[in-house]
């Protein structure tokens, strides 16, 4: 179905109606351009959304403690809710579907120092169980475990950026050091690169909340506990934060409704509520895109029906030399196909350009980052282009498969 | 080669209707080389439309080569135009935007000869018609007599056994027809069966035979 002569009689029509053609070839790849600047768009706003969400397992909840603002049982507003390991005992055992839960301690920036070497560095107390839900990448040695908490262990799991600013050469070197924080001896057993891209979670410094207690609180406050809900659906997840809410809302004696005695943050309502919104910015693109590539199939079907018409007498004289009504279809279907692929495939190609020119050029924000056509995307549109040639063609090549022979040739 | 019996026609349109042909008896031998005559309108052009399975016709018989032909589909149709027909036509209704080769050619495209090697018989048959030099030339750039050889050279491109031609020589002056006819008697004498419609008497009177149709009807046959 594809021979030259076939590409030759397209392009002859295509030149006598130069034109013509340029127009709907135009809105056609017009169109594929639109859709895919704006897909790519989505993509670059979803993935600078997503990168917000980096760091931090989507399962998780961060419960942090609070000031109450809402009467309660007599009790006045502004009063400040402090968790303890009861509290983290006894979420540990009450709240069913968990499967890494940790308390942790906010002791802010502390000096640190090794040998001449000092730098002020985020120190952060909790469980073994963080570097699960906190989505910890160690590239050396191991994260704090059970043993650490329990012989409430001097040891310390440094920041890359940490061990950077502290230890000149390889990560080997900082294995197994002393640092002093805040006058304070720890032994460095791991190195981590924390999941989200963010420099300050890379400043940071994990030590086994036991010791940290102990050491600089002398009691057994915790600031705020986190776990992840496993396995759990969404609606179980929110079940699981309800019981929460309510179990501390007992043991603090505050109002459940009270958002500000406990602040709950549940990750996987967030993300499934930006998939959701994604969805719908995707869709709403594919909407108006293809809205615009109707219009684009509209003109080439109506370029092709002109074309059909004008070429009523020389379709005549093909049928009378032997040509069946397929090969009249295919004719006409080829031709449509062509324009509608052919400027669709510009419309395509420029628009990827441009998405490439936008992501090496512009810096990524913090909601824009890497706009891209991905290759589902190319394979979509092509496939859209395909379909929408051939039904640009059919209602024409019906038209022109229906010519009867007479018809055309009659000498007026 | 053609035998046709007692064929009707009418043209309908919208609520008055046309009775064209009105029982028309023919036998054409093969080899046979015949003229129909008549005056305009009498249904001359309905009957070789018929003929050359162009068109239907109401009541009547019709076989073609031996084949019978009545409501064949638009692919047998076309299958059997391109086989066994070959058509001339007043206005030469060559395709515009392809070379006189390219033109020659085209009957083989529908066999699915190959480009190339169409394009070499289309060759031989245009120097037949001695227009080898005018092979890459389009239509618009030749003379009406040389677009009605490019013409008759594709009619004859797929050996046809009958030629059918109406008016042939009709957009042509007087000089340029009587070549028209010697080149188409020449062809007849290789064995390919021909009518040719026309109003001209000398052409008529070049063809075996000659059928005079008056508002449909047979009305005379005369032997030249
Ligand atoms: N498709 C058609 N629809 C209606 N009338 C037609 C059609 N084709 C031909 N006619 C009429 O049929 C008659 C015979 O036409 P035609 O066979 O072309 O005559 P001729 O070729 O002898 O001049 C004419 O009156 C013509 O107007
Ligand atoms: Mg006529």
């Amino acid at each position: 179905m594809f021979e030259i002569d076939k590409w030759q009689e397209i392009l002859s029509t295509v030149k006598k109606n130069r034109l013509r053609t340029f127009l709907t070839g135009f809105s056609v790849a017009w169109g594929i351009f639109m859709l895919v600047v704006l897909l790519g768009s989505g993509k670059g706003l979803e993935n600078g959304v997503a990168e917000q969400f980096r760091g931090g397992a989507t399962n998780g909840v961060w419960i942090t403690s609070g000031v109450t603002s809402m009467k309660y049982k007599g009790l006045k507003t502004g009063r400040p809710i402090q968790f303890t390991n009861e509290d983290y005992n006894s979420l540990n055992t009450t709240i069913r579907g968990h499967d890494h839960i940790s308390s942790r301690l906010f002791l802010g920036n502390n000096l640190v120092s090794y040998k001449n070497q000092y730098g002020s560095f985020f120190i952060s107390p909790c469980h073994p169980d963080y570097g699960y839900i906190k989505e910890i990448e160690l590239i050396r040695g191991r994260f704090l475990n059970n043993i650490d908490i329990h012989d409430f262990r001097k040891v310390a799991v440094i920041g890359e950026k940490v061990k950077a600013s502290l230890f000149k050469g390889a990560d080997t070197v900082a294995m197994g050091k002393y640092i002093t924080i805040n006058g304070v001896l720890f032994k460095v057993v791991g190195i981590f690169r924390d999941f989200s891209r963010n420099d300050n979670e890379q400043k940071r410094i994990y030590i086994p909340i036991s010791s940290a207690q102990r050491i600089f609180n002398g009691n057994n406050i915790v600031q705020q506990i986190s776990y992840t809900t496993g396995t759990a659906t969404p609606d179980q997840a929110n079940a699981m934060v309800e019981n929460t809410k309510s179990l501390l809302s007992r043991r603090h004696t505050f109002d459940v409704k009270d958002q500000r005695a406990v602040e709950v943050w549940n990750k996987s309502e967030d993300v499934r509520r930006f998939s959701a919104l994604f969805a719908g910015i995707r869709l709403f693109i594919w909407i108006i895109g293809i809205g615009t590539i109707i219009a684009g199939v509209v003109g080439v079907s109506n370029i092709m029906m002109i074309v059909v018409k004008e070429r009523t007498k020389e379709i005549g004289v093909r049928k009378a030399l032997g040509a069946s009504p397929g090969s009249i279809i295919g004719l006409i279907l080829q031709e449509a196909i062509a324009i509608t692929g052919f400027s669709g495939y510009i419309g395509l190609v420029l628009g990827i350009g441009l998405l490439e020119l936008v992501s090496s050029k512009m810096p990524s924000t913090e909601f824009f980052r890497n706009p891209e056509a991905d290759f589902s995307i190319a394979i979509g549109a092509t496939v859209l282009l395909i379909v929408a040639g051939a039904i640009a063609g059919f209602v024409p090549a019906m038209k022109a498969a229906k010519v009867r022979p007479v018809d055309a040739l009659r000498d007026e | 080669m053609i035998n046709i019996k007692n064929i009707h026609k009418s043209y309908v349109m919208g609520q008055s209707r046309l009775h064209v042909l009105k029982g028309i008896d023919l036998e054409i031998k093969s080899g046979e080389m015949i003229s129909v005559m008549g005056a305009s309108g009498s249904g001359k052009s309905t009957l070789l439309n018929i003929l050359g399975i162009l068109d239907n016709y109401d009541t009547g018989e019709y076989s073609l080569d031996g084949t019978p032909i009545r409501k064949l589909n638009e692919r047998k149709a076309a299958a059997l135009r391109n086989h066994l027909l070959g058509f001339v036509f007043q206005s030469f209704n060559l395709i515009s935007f392809k070379n006189a080769m390219e033109n020659v050619a085209l009957p083989l495209y529908y066999q699915k000869v190959s480009r190339k090697k169409r394009n070499i018989i289309a060759m031989e048959y245009l120097e037949r018609m001695g227009l080898k030099e005018w092979a890459h030339h389009l239509p618009n750039e030749l003379s009406g007599g040389q677009k009605q050889r490019i013409a008759i050279a594709r009619a004859l491109i797929a050996k046809p056994k009958v030629i059918l031609a109406d008016e042939p020589t009709g957009a042509l002056d007087s000089v340029t027809s009587l070549e028209m006819m010697d080149i188409l008697q020449e062809i007849n004498r290789t064995g390919i069966t021909m009518v040719i419609v026309t109003h001209e008497h000398d052409i008529a009177a070049r063809t075996e035979k000659t059928i005079k149709i008056t508002d449909g009807i047979i009305t005379e046959i005369i032997k030249n």
